[in-house]
């Protein structure tokens, strides 16, 4: 035991000695928070519509006050004619345009007026949003004129959103920013620390001495573990006091799902510390096999279910991916019984650390 | 030679592959002896050291040190004994006394052990002064003296040093070597292999190694007598030219 607290204490020294590291993984994930919640809003609001309106009727003025009002969408501005709608996009007045043809008022008297909706595409995630509110104000439009020649449409959706109703993104980035510093502090700097440890042969020197592998082992990934958790619980508290992501389910049930994905994590970062020759291609591999993976491919961020077959089989593969739907099942639904993702991660943690355990005694031969 | 000796191998060997780094290693070092264990580069002498220090298992023969079966009795092995490699593994980031207290602390001291040690031995080793300072800023003279300190922090029966003095003046190995007289002074078995033929000559008895096998051991005197060298390094190079 003593053993082990000489080089938990030693590893410590290490990471408090070493400031500009320590502020960036501390600091990192809680600008991470406040950033991504602040600005990985999946809402446009005040978007330019450019319109140009060639029936100049009531019925067209009614449809654009009827797009205007809705709070998303302000008229940027009336055109002209035609020829006015592309330089508009090139110079970025508006993202999109509404042509009302001539005759609309008419038309729309016989059922059978349309209406064009050009959008920006260069942009693709905005442009599909604009796509989606002007089609809605559309269908607004039409209920409401049914409803003016006494007819009622023959059935409407009401939309409810349950657990996150306003969709405020922070509820969505919180659980995936979790998932990542565990990923960063657990797998990244603990791979770091041995590595390096290995490459001024101080790892060596410590092999002479009584100490077991499996002590140093504990010693070294100890102090990381305490400083994941700790930045983790920054990030929830950040979320809850600034976003107010709620905590609908278990804090202690959150903390056991966190640690068993600690595990994963952990395994990963002594893998690869055990696979790599030197402090670089560490650092690489640490964050090809553990970052990268976990921002993109995990859900964090896009969702999984519209990406390519292939990509989504890649995707389960993925601790992060498993531990994002209990993370987000926990905080937003109060969820308790995970038991597919549970059995995933519990798999993956009994794989890699024998994976882990069995090189890392190999390269210490 | 008083008992059982503290370094005792015979025909140890080791492989890797096709490649023989030692064969059939036949030695004996008694307590409180200075061993000279003396090769050109890649004669195989630290892969002999790291077996006897239990870090890498023999492919044949058998050793002992300081009682212990090497290959077998590792705990108790690595408990009495002491190593300083050729590379100082010390944490450049820690302090003088940090270093020390760590390795102390993986050999098990505990706190109050591990104080008066450091009490003992830093003003010894002329590190007191600098107990605070970062082992990164310290000249290297005084890390090798430190990396010495750690090697000894828990009062190990041999000491084996793997080119302990490479890359300082003269007048800090000589320093250097009043430590390790010191040492065996108070009992300590102090194997150590260089590159230096005048500190061949502070040994006791002296190995030469040529591709992994021992061709001379003896005195520095009886080496001399044999072999019609002026001195060790003339010794030495008629030895590994032959």
């Amino acid at each position: 035991m003593n053993r082990i607290l000489a080089v938990v204490r030693k590893e410590f020294l290490h990471i408090l000695r070493d400031r500009r590291s320590l502020a960036v993984a501390v600091l990192m994930p809680l600008a991470m928070v406040l950033i991504y919640g602040a600005v990985m809003d999946m809402e446009l609001r005040d978007l330019k519509v450019g319109v140009l309106d060639l029936d100049r009727s009531d019925r067209s003025r009614e449809l654009v006050r009827a797009m205007t009002s809705s709070g998303f969408i302000v008229a940027a501005e009336h055109l002209p004619g035609r020829e006015e709608i592309e330089p508009g996009f090139r110079q970025g007045r508006f993202l999109a345009a509404l042509v009302v043809p001539r005759g609309y008022g008419g038309d729309l008297a016989r059922g059978e007026a349309r209406v064009q909706v050009l959008v920006d595409g260069a942009d693709a995630s905005t442009a599909a949003t604009v796509a989606n509110y002007l089609q809605a104000v559309v269908a607004t439009v039409n209920r409401d004129l049914l409803r003016e020649a006494g007819l009622a449409a023959p059935f409407g959706a009401r939309t409810r959103i349950w657990f996150n109703p306003e969709l405020v993104s922070a509820r969505f980035v919180v659980p995936g920013l979790v998932a990542l510093v565990l990923m960063m502090i657990c797998a990244l700097l603990t791979s770091i620390a041995i590595t390096r440890e290995k490459e001024t042969g101080t790892l060596e020197q410590i092999l002479t001495t009584p100490v077991t592998p499996a002590q140093v082992i504990a010693g070294k990934v100890l102090p990381y573990v305490a400083l994941g958790a700790l930045v983790c619980t920054m990030v929830l508290l950040a979320g809850k006091w600034v976003f107010g992501v709620p905590m609908a389910g278990s804090w202690w049930l959150l903390a056991a799902y966190c640690l068993l994905f600690i595990v994963i994590a952990l395994a990963l970062g002594l893998l690869i510390s055990a696979r790599s020759p030197s402090l670089r291609v560490a650092m690489m591999a640490a964050l090809m096999v553990t970052m990268l993976p976990t921002m993109i491919l995990s859900g964090f961020v896009f969702p999984i279910a519209s990406m390519p077959g292939p990509l989504q089989v890649v995707c389960r593969l993925l601790p992060a991916t498993h531990f994002l739907v209990v993370l987000r099942g926990i905080m937003l639904k109060g969820q308790s019984w995970f038991p597919l993702q549970t059995a995933a991660l519990v798999v993956m943690a009994a794989v890699l650390l024998t994976l882990a355990v069995r090189s890392f005694r190999l390269r210490l031969e | 030679m008083s008992g059982e000796a503290a370094v005792f191998a015979r025909g140890l060997t080791r492989r890797f592959g096709d490649f023989t780094a030692v064969e059939s290693l036949d030695l004996e070092v008694a307590g409180g002896e200075i061993f000279g264990f003396l090769g050109a580069n890649g004669a195989g002498k630290t892969t002999a050291i790291r077996m006897l220090c239990g870090l890498l298992p023999p492919s044949g023969g058998e050793a002992r040190v300081a009682g212990c079966r090497v290959g077998r009795d590792t705990g108790a092995l690595k408990r009495r004994i002491g190593y300083m490699s050729q590379r100082f593994s010390l944490y450049e980031d820690l302090t003088v006394l940090e270093n020390l207290e760590f390795f102390g602390g993986v050999y098990g001291l505990g706190r109050a052990e591990l104080a008066a040690r450091a009490d003992e031995l830093l003003p010894r080793l002329g590190l007191d002064a600098e107990r605070g300072r970062l082992t990164g800023s310290l000249p290297l003279g005084y890390k090798q003296r430190l990396s010495l300190g750690c090697a000894l922090a828990h009062r190990p029966r041999v000491l084996f040093l793997d080119e302990p003095t490479g890359g300082v003046d003269p007048v800090a190995r000589r320093g250097f070597w009043d430590l390790i007289y010191e040492q065996a002074a108070a009992g300590v078995t102090v194997f150590v292999t260089t590159h230096y033929m005048d500190e061949a000559e502070y040994c006791g008895r002296v190995s030469i190694m040529v591709q992994g096998r021992i061709v001379a051991l003896d005195t520095p005197a009886g080496l001399k007598a044999r072999t019609g060298g002026a001195d060790m390094q003339d010794v030495f190079l008629r030895l590994v030219d032959a």
